[in-house]
């Protein structure tokens, strides 16, 4: 009983915070956060909206643009030194203040975090948001990265996968950060357009087309070939960004001023119907691709593929395999109703075993720590988004479309280790003078505080230390 | 208050021995040193190496592929490109060698995939879970025997049956000595983190004086890795990972900076190894290549062969080009889009090892790649 409540708060949750009681009944406490969960963030609110991050991200550009005519005008300019002389300094403000919103929406993201009631939910917001996974080191995500999740991941966690894959997909952190923003239908008027005038061939890009079946859905080899990721590519044209992209479909469509907005440009659609997976597509515009998002939403092979990566994140790196069939059944026989999967994972015997099968990212050691000291924030607040790059999980920068790995031997290396000790000391220091590590571990821990961990905190040289060795231990580097 | 490095070389706790496990610290009888460059991303191997002599090229590429021949023209085939001009003097000194359209053996466009395959060495994506470069580990004198890789944790590559190092700077105060012996004995019953633990300390005592500082590019990373690789106790099998290779979108600018960053890690391994350079062997590999032809957004989509690279200062074919050149005219294409494989990466990497390490070819085959073999 005592070890199922920690079981809740520490393997399904974010970790147990000392100022809440232990829930009376575990799978009653977790499903009801599904109902409680509030999408809206409470500091989300001072975000910036996605004009004015548009309207930054422009700024930049135009420096940039200036800079390349002056390097086309120098005439003595040597090879290699098309790009000389401009502020850098301007250059230097934009891309900061774009960083800025992104350090921002990363405390907004920790402070939910850390003091949320809901922390199922939140791990849940977590892994959908790596699942459908963009990367900061485009620097148009940069600025947009918070919105995607506040505004496409969060919104629709508790409701059909069907519509948290359109919502993430067409969201312009995720059309810009895969290319499809700038992917034109060979054939659609705005490339028979400038093919005309310009002896310019405009065309495909099949970033984000393969990337939703390899990664999104289906899953790698799987049902779809080559074929179908460049029908899919198709389809998916028209779907762009308004004020923050470059070139002639910018041109035609700045007039319309949605900046910053995802839209559908009928310009650039290719024309004409699309097979993808064997199913014709007659529809035409955007409700062509959404019709082929929504088929392979409910997939089977989508099915076994969400089932397996839930399963790999809450349960074991190889998760039974009969945990993973009932997860798959659930989410087939609901369409893809994700609160109902859920409640099949709270209810499955293999999440309750005593035996901590899971080594924590550095994201959730980190988290769990503050909410275990009952802290808002990292020794050095301005740079918790350092921190965690530092541990090798910078916040929405998994450097792939493929987003975090969720497998042990990612996280668990010397270096990393090492990078936890040194942070657990300094967050441990702060803390000591108003916490007990003594009577904090089993209240955290519960039944699972080992006696090793339990002696070794006693024994410590300082309150301090005692903290940094709970944070530290065996049973709270693991869930 | 003891420094932790300095508790840590004065091997209070007999540490530097439990570092790399069943190793002795005898004075080593080879010296060789193997670094292993990843690109993961899928480099475009046709902008790297240019096959400006192909007249299919131009014509295949266009405007977009003009830049390519102000590269240093290395024969009447190949141009490389212009941001690796330390490369091409390397080249010149025949301290590099390069090979074309080469892949291993998976066929598909998956970077997850490929990556599995090109670090597993295995014949199927998933099908193991240690890499050639920890088997090659088992291949080696017990003093050879230590691989490191500078990275957060061991990539899959480097994984196999002798534990290897991982190494990343940082830039965060040292803890406490006393806690880290404290850590050392919570952690005593728990064989997976005490083995982390004594190797994340051993990995932190050899990385000396640029520990702390920030990495800025692909020079101050040669440098601290050819710090690593220092001495008896260095590391002698190393694995770097370089990214930013994925190059849907603007091509030429980000590989222009993806290969410059390159070049200059190669040439400052090698200003900083100073005579070990001759015990040296570097090779750059990625998983595939990329699409002959530009996209509609000035860049390439997924492939399959692309070039590989070796550098060392005694290299077998150094300052020549190995390649069986399938030609690209579109029936010459790998289904009509992607430069055709002639060679398999398995075989370049099995027989340059072999010849660097001097061990047998077809037994390092064996265990490297045994599902090639």
């Amino acid at each position: 009983m005592m070890t199922n409540a920690a079981i809740a708060m520490n393997r399904f949750g974010l970790g147990a915070r000392p100022s809440a009681s232990l829930p009376v009944s575990p799978t009653d406490w977790l499903k009801s956060q599904i109902g409680k969960y509030d999408s809206k963030l409470s500091a989300s609110a001072s975000q910036p909206s996605r004009a004015s991050i548009a309207a930054g991200f422009r700024e930049y550009q135009l420096d940039r643009k200036e800079r390349q005519v002056a390097g086309k005008g120098a005439v003595a300019a040597m090879p290699g030194d098309n790009m000389p002389q401009i502020d850098p300094a301007k250059i230097e403000k934009v891309v900061n203040a774009l960083r800025l919103q992104y350090v921002a929406a990363v405390d907004a993201r920790m402070d939910a975090a850390i003091t949320s009631d809901t922390d199922f939910a939140e791990r849940l917001v977590h892994f959908w948001s790596n699942h459908f996974a963009v990367s900061i080191d485009k620097l148009p995500v940069l600025a947009l990265a918070g919105d995607y999740e506040f505004t496409a991941i969060r919104p629709h966690i508790m409701g059909k996968f069907s519509d948290l894959l359109f919502a993430a997909v067409t969201h312009p952190a995720m059309l810009l950060y895969l290319d499809q923003a700038q992917s034109i239908g060979p054939n659609s008027p705005l490339a028979a357009q400038v093919a005309a005038r310009r002896n310019r061939i405009l065309g495909l890009n099949e970033n984000l087309a393969r990337e939703i079946l390899e990664l999104h859905t289906l899953g790698a080899r799987t049902v779809y070939d080559q074929n179908d990721v460049t029908e899919f590519a198709r389809a998916l044209t028209g779907f762009t960004v308004g004020g923050m992209g470059k070139g002639p479909v910018q041109r035609l469509m700045a007039q319309n001023g949605k900046d910053g907005d995802s839209q559908f440009f009928a310009a650039i659609h290719e024309p004409g119907d699309r097979t993808v997976i064997g199913q014709r597509y007659g529809q035409q515009g955007a409700a062509q691709a959404r019709a082929i998002l929504s088929d392979i939403a409910t997939h089977p092979a989508t099915a076994k593929h969400i089932a397996t990566k839930l399963a790999q994140h809450f349960a074991a790196d190889v998760p039974p395999p009969s945990l993973v069939a009932r997860l798959e059944n659930s989410f087939l026989e609901s369409g893809g109703d994700l609160p109902k999967l859920y409640r099949t994972l709270i209810d499955s015997p293999e999440m309750w075993l005593a035996k901590q099968a899971k080594f924590k990212s550095p994201w959730d050691w980190v988290i769990s720590s503050l909410r275990a000291l009952n802290v808002r924030e990292l020794p050095n607040n301005r740079q918790s988004a350092n921190m965690l790059a530092q541990m090798g999980q910078p916040i929405w920068k998994p450097g792939s479309p493929a987003g975090f790995s969720d497998m042990t031997e990612n996280w668990a290396g010397g270096a990393a280790l090492m990078r936890r000790v040194e942070i657990a000391s300094r967050i441990a220091e702060r803390s000591a003078n108003r916490v007990d590590a003594r009577t904090l571990a089993p209240r955290i821990l519960s039944t699972q505080l080992s006696t090793m961990t339990a002696e070794s905190i006693a024994r410590a040289e300082s309150p301090s230390q005692g903290l940094a060795l709970l944070l530290l231990s065996p049973e709270f580097l693991r869930r | 208050m003891l420094n932790r490095r300095y508790f840590v070389t004065s091997g209070v706790l007999g540490l530097g021995v439990a570092a790399f496990p069943g190793v002795g610290w005898a004075a080593p009888s080879t010296n060789k040193k193997f670094v292993f460059i990843i690109q993961r991303g899928a480099a475009d191997g046709l902008a790297t190496l240019a096959p400006t002599g192909d007249p299919d090229f131009l014509r295949a590429r266009g405007d977009l592929a003009a830049d390519a021949t102000t590269g240093v023209k290395l024969d009447n085939m190949f141009t490389l490109h212009p941001a690796m001009a330390e490369s091409a003097k390397l080249f010149a000194l025949k301290q590099a060698s390069f090979s074309h359209a080469l892949a291993s053996g998976y066929r598909e466009r998956s970077h997850f995939d490929a990556q599995n395959i090109l670090e597993s060495g295995g014949g199927r994506p998933y099908a193991r879970d240690d890499g050639w470069l920890g088997r090659l580990l088992t291949l080696l004198r017990p003093d050879d025997a230590k691989g490191l890789a500078v990275a957060p944790a061991v990539p899959l590559a480097l994984r196999g049956p002798i534990a290897a190092n991982s190494y990343a700077p940082s830039r965060m105060p040292d803890a406490n000595s006393d806690l880290m012996a404290r850590l050392t004995n919570l952690y005593a019953e728990d064989a997976q983190l005490s083995a982390l633990w004594s190797s994340a300390q051993a990995a932190e005592a050899m990385a000396g004086a640029p520990a702390d500082q920030a990495l800025k590019g692909g020079a101050a990373l040669g440098q601290m890795t050819a710090g690593l690789m220092n001495g008896p106790n260095g590391a002698r099998v190393v694995m770097l990972e370089a990214n930013g290779w994925d190059t849907h979108f603007q091509q030429k600018g980000r590989l222009n900076a993806a290969l410059g960053q390159l070049d200059a890690l190669v040439g400052s391994l090698r200003a900083t190894l100073g005579s070990e350079w001759s015990n040296t062997l570097v090779m750059v590999a990625t998983e595939f290549g990329r699409t002959v032809a530009f996209n509609g957004t000035g860049g390439t989509d997924h492939g399959t062969a692309s070039a590989a690279m070796l550098f060392g200062g005694s290299l077998a074919n150094g300052g020549k080009i190995v390649t069986d050149w399938p030609g690209l005219k579109a029936s010459q294409l790998y289904e009509g889009r992607d430069l055709k494989p002639t060679m398999r990466f398995e075989q370049f990497t099995s027989d340059a090892l072999a010849q660097h390490f001097g061990l047998d070819p077809l037994r390092t085959r064996g265990v490297l790649f045994p599902d090639f073999a």
